[in-house]
């Protein structure tokens, strides 16, 4: 049986599956609850001077009949007293010895830093986590990503907290920036034991296009909010990615951002995240997919022969190369299966109106399209857009033999410099010449 | 043991005739729209015989431009609330959706079309006026599908339109044919009167247009003639006991259900001749209408029914039993049906075959005859010039639907022989662009 328990960054946790700090880790009941489902882990929802909400206050985006696809929220941290959050950590504590509760933490002035940590800890907590990420409301008063977008204030931070803190402290960094990284590095230089990535990005999810208003309304009026859920998981997947390949940071990675279910959480961890943590996943479905996630989880590290979770960490990492050392020489064309193919037609008109015209429609009756190998540049957008499983497979070509990347015909001269150079990509690519082709006197 | 006990209440009917294909909620149409692969050259709008632009009224729906979606829907067809609920979508659009060939169930396009028109119809949203005046004026004779069409198309060209119609009601056997599961009275009704209050055709009812001097005088008033007439009557099997009492023709009965709804008699025991579509519909609806036991006996093998597959099943489900291989050669009784005298039949090399000395006879205390309907040839005859074919169907030119009298048009079931009513509905808006053709 593999082993799913961790220790990241010196939490030790019976499993990689936390949940990030916000809505479902409000409360001792929740927390306790997860915990008897199965969650390894909880970031409390971040403590500070406790705010007042709005209604309403979050917006969602719906494609067809997908509910929730991104999810946008224009919350701040706790409405709760301190005392009160306290008193449920050391009750979830009593109960959950070995599980990993961490309290998120935003305030001010060092003192208040000095003294929160002090509060959380004498709690019982097992780490800290640093709220530089929310994108709204908190940093208009200078908390929050106004911290994460300034690396040296960040650094700062973390290093008055790093005083008088004695468990780990994690970083949460905010993805409204340009380069990961920078606040990553200022982390690490702080002395941060390690990042959690990513919070929400600035968003607005749709407009009310009756009354003008952006969503979520709030009285008439509204303002940005922070974007999460299964749509950002891309981006939240490249940030992390930056971050394992950035030697400067070189501390532990939690990673957040759009995981659902098992496969999300393989993801990251294949980048280099040693611990994952969700939001909005469990504010769609509850605490219950848990369920499908740990199961799911360890078949996978069955079947690739995994013992523990460490085993996995950035295993996608080698794999992930800078554009301009990818093989140029590797050839792919699509191939429709003949017997699958439904005769939809997208593969066709996504390629004639949307890539490089490379398939034709059957002329005697048959609505299976074919490819026309020599137009093919292999680009997927065909298998892409097929709506049948399995039915539109990329082939490959070429012999496998010679390899050259952009940066070795850099450096032979062998690339085009000049605009009509001969040495064009696309030079002798077909392309139907528009006034033939669209019967143009 | 039947299916269903014998509606007694206007309650009672609709539960037993509810509807096959209900209008779909909102996060149904939601749901089911969103299902939809928006396919290039989209099968489903091929397989339609008015050519409805399925994928984008369907996506319209999906981006809640319902209204947008009906309109969609009426600029092919004047009908699509209708045709929405009784098209054989199965065999229509349905039918040749690409979904089919994985197995995943097609998009109930039918629904959807009829969960965009019913808004609009509802809410009173408009789509058409009548075009400028031309000074021309045109007579439909019958108001059903093809009728309606026709006059509907006539008036955006800015002709003058006046319906003749032999009934009291518009919609032809859209109202007195199809089964009640399929459509209720007030939709079929209900449409005609929305597009009528938008295009302003005029229908004179109670008028049945059938003499040579009737003819002589639409031709004096009227600059063309459109002949929407449909089918007549059921057709006479001619074997003894055909006129006693309890024998009906299916056409017959059917239009009475529709009319009397619950107070329709039926028997203990219905035998139902036939194997066409109209056989399976009467059959259902016997069994709809709490008889202890409905039997459809047809001449030859199950396979080879004319109705479609799912029509059958609809019977079976009714709790309709398949008596196939056996010819009516004798209704029984006195005065009044006590059971059919039936002959075992085989095919043999598609030669139907009567095996003599196999004579049986079954109880029952109800006929209904779906042998399908007379042609109106006393209407016919009456017009000079005009040309039948060999089925007696009149002949018109392909494209124009003219008949041999240049001054007639036709289309419908009076010149397919009877088919759906979304063939109508194409056929004459053909015809009418033929007619505008004609006058100009
Ligand atoms: C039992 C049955 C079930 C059916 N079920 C379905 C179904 O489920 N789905 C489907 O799509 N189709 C169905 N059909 C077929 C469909 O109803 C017809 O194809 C369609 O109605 C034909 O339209 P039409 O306008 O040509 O003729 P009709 O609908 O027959 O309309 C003709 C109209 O003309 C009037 N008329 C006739 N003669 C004269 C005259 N001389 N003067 C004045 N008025 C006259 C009639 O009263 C009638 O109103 C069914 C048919 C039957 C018989
Ligand atoms: C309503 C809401 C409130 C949040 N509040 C906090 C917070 O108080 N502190 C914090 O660090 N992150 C907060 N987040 C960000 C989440 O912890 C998480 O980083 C983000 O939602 C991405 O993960 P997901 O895609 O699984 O939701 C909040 C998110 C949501 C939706
Ligand atoms: S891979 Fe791209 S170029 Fe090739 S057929 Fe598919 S869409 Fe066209
Ligand atoms: S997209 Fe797939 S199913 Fe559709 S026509 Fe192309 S190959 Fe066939
Ligand atoms: S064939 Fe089916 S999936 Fe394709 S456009 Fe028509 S209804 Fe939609």
């Amino acid at each position: 049986m593999p082993d799913l328990k961790i220790n990241f960054a010196g939490i030790k946790a019976p499993n990689p599956f936390w949940l990030a700090s916000a809505p479902p880790t409000n409360s001792g009941y929740q927390i306790m609850k997860a915990f008897d489902l199965g969650w390894g882990g909880a970031v409390w929802k971040t403590l500070g001077v406790p705010v007042i909400n709005v209604s309403s206050r979050y917006g969602s985006v719906n494609y067809r009949d997908s509910r929730m696809i991104g999810f946008n929220n224009i919350e701040l941290i706790t409405d709760r007293p301190l005392k009160d959050n306290l008193r449920e950590i050391e009750e979830v504590k009593k109960y959950f010895p070995d599980h990993a509760v961490i309290a998120s933490l935003m305030v001010e002035s060092k003192s208040e830093w000095h003294q929160i940590v002090k509060d959380v800890e004498n709690a019982g907590v097992d780490g800290i986590e640093l709220n530089f990420g929310c994108p709204h409301g908190m940093c208009e008063r200078g908390m929050g990503s106004a911290v994460g977008q300034e690396p040296e204030v960040l650094k700062m931070i973390v290093s008055w907290v790093k005083e008088v803190a004695k468990t780990p402290v994690i970083v949460k960094l905010t993805p409204n920036i340009t380069d990961i990284t920078e606040p990553g590095i200022a982390a690490r230089q702080g002395g941060g034991d390690a990042v959690s990535l990513i919070n929400t990005i600035q968003s607005i999810v749709g407009i009310d296009i009756d009354n003008f208003v952006p969503y979520p309304v709030v009285d008439g009026k509204s303002t940005n909010g922070g974007y999460c859920g299964p749509a950002v998981k891309p981006i939240a997947l490249n940030m992390v990615k930056n971050c394992s390949l950035e030697s400067g940071i070189g501390i532990p990675i939690s990673g957040i951002g759009g995981i659902e279910n098992w496969r999300d959480a393989v993801e990251f961890i294949l980048l280099g995240a040693s611990s994952v943590q969700v939001c909005t996943a469990v504010m769609h479905y509850g605490f219950g997919i848990i369920r499908e996630i740990i199961p799911g989880f360890e078949s996978y590290m069955k079947e690739k022969n995994f013992n523990t979770v460490n085993d996995m960490v950035g295993k996608a990492i080698p794999n992930v190369k800078n554009w301009e050392n990818l093989n140029l020489n590797y050839k792919i064309i699509a191939e429709i299966n003949k017997d699958k193919c439904i005769g939809c037609q997208l593969c066709y008109i996504a390629c004639e109106d949307g890539a490089h015209q490379a398939i034709g429609l059957s002329k005697n009756g048959s609505r299976v399209p074919y490819i026309i190998d020599e137009n093919c540049v292999g680009c997927n957008l065909c298998s892409l857009v097929c709506p049948v499983e399995n039915c539109i497979s990329m082939i490959r070509t070429d012999n496998g033999k010679f390899t050259e990347t952009w940066k070795e015909r850099t450096d032979s001269g062998n690339i085009p410099v000049t605009f009509d150079d001969p040495l064009a990509g696309g030079l002798n690519h077909f392309v139907p010449d528009p006034l033939t082709a669209l019967k143009k006197p | 043991m039947p299916e269903y006990k014998k509606p007694n209440s206007k309650e009672e009917f609709e539960k037993n005739f509810s509807q096959i294909k209900p209008l779909m909620k909102e996060t149904q149409a939601y749901y089911e729209s969103s299902r939809c692969l928006f396919c290039y050259d989209a099968p489903c709008v091929s397989a339609c015989p008015t050519g409805i632009d399925i994928p984008l009224f369907i996506r319209q729906i999906n981006t809640g431009n319902v209204t947008g979606a009906a309109k969609t829907i009426y600029d092919s067809n004047y009908l699509g609330n209708a045709c929405g609920k009784v098209c054989p979508t199965e065999v229509l659009c349905e039918g040749a959706c690409v979904y089919n060939l994985q197995e995943v169930k097609p998009i109930e396009i039918g629904r959807l079309q009829n969960f965009a028109t019913s808004n609009s119809i509802r809410n009173n949203i408009r789509y058409f006026e009548p075009g400028l005046p031309i000074n021309k004026k045109v007579a439909v004779i019958g108001a059903g599908p093809a009728g309606i069409s026709c006059a509907c198309e006539l008036r955006r060209s800015g002709i003058e339109v006046d319906i003749f119609e032999a009934k009291d009601k518009p919609s032809g056997l859209a109202l007195y044919g199809v089964a009640p599961y399929k459509i209720t009275n007030e939709e079929a009704l209900e449409e005609v009167n929305y597009l009528q209050e938008q295009l302003g055709f005029n229908i004179i009812y109670n008028t049945y247009i059938s003499s040579k001097e009737d003819f002589r005088k639409l031709e004096e008033n009227y600059d063309a003639v459109f002949l929407g007439i449909g089918l007549g009557k059921t057709n006479p099997v001619n074997i003894k006991g055909e006129n006693l009492k309890n024998c009906y023709g299916a056409v017959e009965f059917i239009s009475e259900l529709r009319m009397n709804h619950h107070l329709t008699e039926t028997g203990d025991t219905v035998i139902v001749l036939g194997g066409g579509n109209t056989a399976m519909d009467a059959a259902s609806e016997s069994a709809k209408l709490g008889a202890g036991k409905v039997i459809l006996a047809y001449r030859r093998g199950r396979n080879e029914m004319g109705a479609y597959d799912f029509e059958f099943e609809l019977a079976k489900n009714a709790g309709v039993e398949g008596l196939f291989n056996v010819s009516p050669v004798e209704i029984t009784g006195i005065d009044k049906v006590t059971g059919v005298k039936f002959i075992r039949t085989q095919t043999n090399n598609g030669k139907l075959e009567m095996l003599k000395g196999t004579e049986f006879i079954i109880g029952c205390d109800m006929v209904i005859k779906a042998t399908g309907q007379l042609k109106q040839s006393e209407v016919m005859t009456n017009i000079p010039g005009l040309e039948t074919d060999d089925k007696g169907r009149i002949k018109v030119n392909e494209k124009t639907y003219q008949t041999a009298n240049p001054k007639y048009f036709s289309a419908g079931d009076v010149i397919s022989g009877g088919q759906e009513v979304v063939n109508a509905v194409a056929e004459a808006k053909a015809a009418a662009a033929g007619i505008v053709w004609f006058l100009s």
